[in-house]
């Protein structure tokens, strides 16, 4: 199908929207409390459920949270904000309009015009500088009721309505259209979460939802004009998006280079088929009617406000990172690994203050400790394991009580069960044998088993020793001490 | 002057309202007369006056984040004209592929 005889190059355009929900308590203008996962239409009240005469009140922690934010994207926090009414019909909405903030001049939303530091692609080298993403606004606002449709023979016959999540705090953080590839999309949200994490505003979860990222992408000729754009919805993972944004790059590239124009919609990412498909639901021009919401009072925000908020700011991710590099000398990659995740990089530091090894620590995190994570689709800090127990299995290397191998054997269990290394070690009788008596009566048995690559050895050939070594570990079932057992097998192979 | 009957249908759509012919005109007479009543405000020169969202000079009333008691599912749910399994029922809503 494809015959392009001259590749054409376009540019990738993309601007994402995200948003996410707020750390609360309780909703964003109601008491109802704020809680994943429970039974259906248990957290509701009038407010949220938009019975007559029942009034908003602004929660004051959302907009801290919103003020953090945006302090930590560096955008200014406008000296006044309002709320608005979005208007439209759907059984998800019960007031049949959205609180939200709309950007108007005269009433602009919470914060506008920050950014984010991206890696370059072409310069991931230590002390790289990076591309600053512009972010053009973070707003407030509520999120809808969820709906679930009752399905039969392919066709809804009718519609469920669960209200818990309607008036529940959201955020809603705007980029700029400056990211060039799906790659730089996925670093970016991988990189604003890690942030959302460190500054305790969202718990970033995208499979819970509480982080969600629509996309509007679309292709241009270097330095023309911005072509027409799709957005893209419904991508629930990191990976998701990634995927979703190269599906949708290399549609709007072969429309274009069949000379057709890319129709402007919106379109879902269908996970199980790797697809973006047209929602073809008969939008009309949108027209949300927005005005000023009348029962909200206007948020004002004075300077000393940002600046309480700017003092009580942790250190952020992007700060981390280079700490991490130029203190503990980390490679750049294994910095971004260990601060993309908040959970991550207090586990990190916690075992660095316990067992002062940080290039150590950094190996088991980024290496088999993610491995596991990323099979078991968890954080770190929801399994038992504490920085302690890793501690100890460092130290236990260190100190030469068992093997490196020994170590990757149990640290599956060490992390599933939280159980103390040493425990584990003794229990399975795993500790390494450094006792040089006890290892010599080894060696003297494979020596007497093996005379073939004994005097093969003794010939010359070296390489027999790695055999010979090899025979110990399967002896003492790895728990021999290498150094020890190749010192042991040089000497008396000499005599 | 009447309203643009196309401009009636818009409006009776984005609020999910079916209309008969005969009401279509009569709102568009109706709506027509009061836009025409409020046009009286263009007369006066507003280019340097703020637009006023609210009358009152109150900022930031806020409430702290506490959670309270919601209410109790079954006193909501024995208002709603359909329901099944905990969850308010509706007609489906027609957004398919």
């Amino acid at each position: 199908m494809s015959t392009p005889a001259i590749a054409t190059s376009y540019e990738t355009v993309i601007g994402l929207e995200i948003h996410v929900q707020l750390l609360t308590a309780s909703k964003m203008f109601c008491a109802c409390p704020v809680t994943f996962g429970a039974p259906p239409n248990t957290l509701i009240c009038p407010v949220c459920l938009g019975l007559p005469g029942s009034l908003p009140v602004l929660n004051r922690k959302a907009v801290d949270l919103g003020l953090r934010t945006a302090v930590a994207l560096g955008c200014t926090a406008q000296p006044t904000s309002q709320f608005h009414r979005k208007n439209y019909y759907y059984p998800d909405l019960p007031k049949n309009y959205q609180i939200t903030q709309y950007r108007y001049k005269v009433h602009p939303p919470l914060a506008i015009d920050g950014s984010l530091e991206i890696p370059r692609e072409d310069n991931l080298v230590p002390g790289g500088t990076g591309r600053r993403i512009g972010v053009r606004r973070v707003h407030l606002e509520e999120d809808t009721g969820r709906l679930v449709h009752a399905e039969q023979h392919g066709r809804i016959r009718y519609s469920l309505i669960d209200f818990n999540r309607s008036g529940v705090p959201l955020m809603e953080i705007v980029t700029e259209p400056e990211l060039r590839s799906p790659q730089e999309a996925r670093t970016f949200l991988a990189r604003l979460r890690a942030v959302l994490q460190a500054i305790e505003v969202s718990t970033g979860k995208m499979e819970e939802g509480s982080l969600r990222c629509d996309a509007n992408v679309s292709l241009r000729r270097p330095g023309a004009e911005l072509g027409i754009r799709t957005e893209v919805k419904n991508m629930n993972s990191l990976r998701s998006v990634e995927r979703a944004l190269a599906y949708e790059v290399e549609r709007q590239r072969a429309v274009l280079d069949r000379g057709q124009p890319v129709e402007q919609e919106t379109r879902h990412w269908d996970e199980r088929r790797g697809i973006t498909f047209s929602s073809r639901t008969k939008e009309e021009a949108q027209d949300y009617r927005y005005f000023p919401e009348p029962d909200l009072v206007p948020i004002a925000v004075a300077p000393q406000w940002v600046a309480q908020v700017r003092a009580s700011l942790p250190e952020l991710p992007e700060a981390k990172r280079r700490r991490y590099v130029a203190t503990y000398g980390l490679p750049e990659y294994d910095a971004e690994l260990l601060t993309s995740s908040a959970a991550m990089a207090r586990f990190f530091e916690e075992t660095v203050r316990l067992f002062p090894h940080p290039k150590a620590a950094c190996n088991w995190l980024v290496g088999d400790i993610t491995a596991y994570l990323n099979v078991a689709g968890k954080e770190i800090d929801e399994l038992p394991v504490t920085p302690a127990h890793l501690a100890e299995l460092l130290q236990l290397v260190e100190r030469g009580a068992i093997s490196g191998r020994t170590a990757k054997e149990i640290v599956a269990e060490m992390l599933a069960q939280g159980r103390r290394p040493e425990v584990i070690v003794g229990e399975r009788g795993l500790a390494q044998i450094s006792d040089e008596e006890a290892l010599a009566r080894i060696v003297d048995e494979v020596l007497a088993e093996h005379t073939g690559p004994v005097s093969e050895y003794r010939a010359g050939k070296t390489q027999a020793l790695t055999f010979l070594v090899g025979q110990v570990m399967k002896k003492t079932r790895g728990r021999a001490n290498p150094e020890m057992a190749n010192r042991l097998l040089k000497e008396k192979l000499k005599s | 002057m009447p309203m643009d009957p196309s401009v009636v249908e818009h409006v009776a759509r984005l609020a999910r309202l079916e209309l008969s012919d005969e009401e279509r005109q009569r709102f568009a007479r109706q709506l027509g007369s009061i836009l025409e009543y409020c046009a009286t405000l263009n007369e006066l020169d507003t280019e340097h006056v703020e637009p006023t969202s609210h009358v009152l000079t109150l900022t930031n009333v806020f409430r702290d984040d506490v959670a309270g008691t919601p209410l109790p599912r079954d006193a909501v749910l024995a208002a709603a004209p359909d329901h099944e399994d905990g969850f308010f029922k509706v007609p489906p809503i027609i957004e398919t592929e």
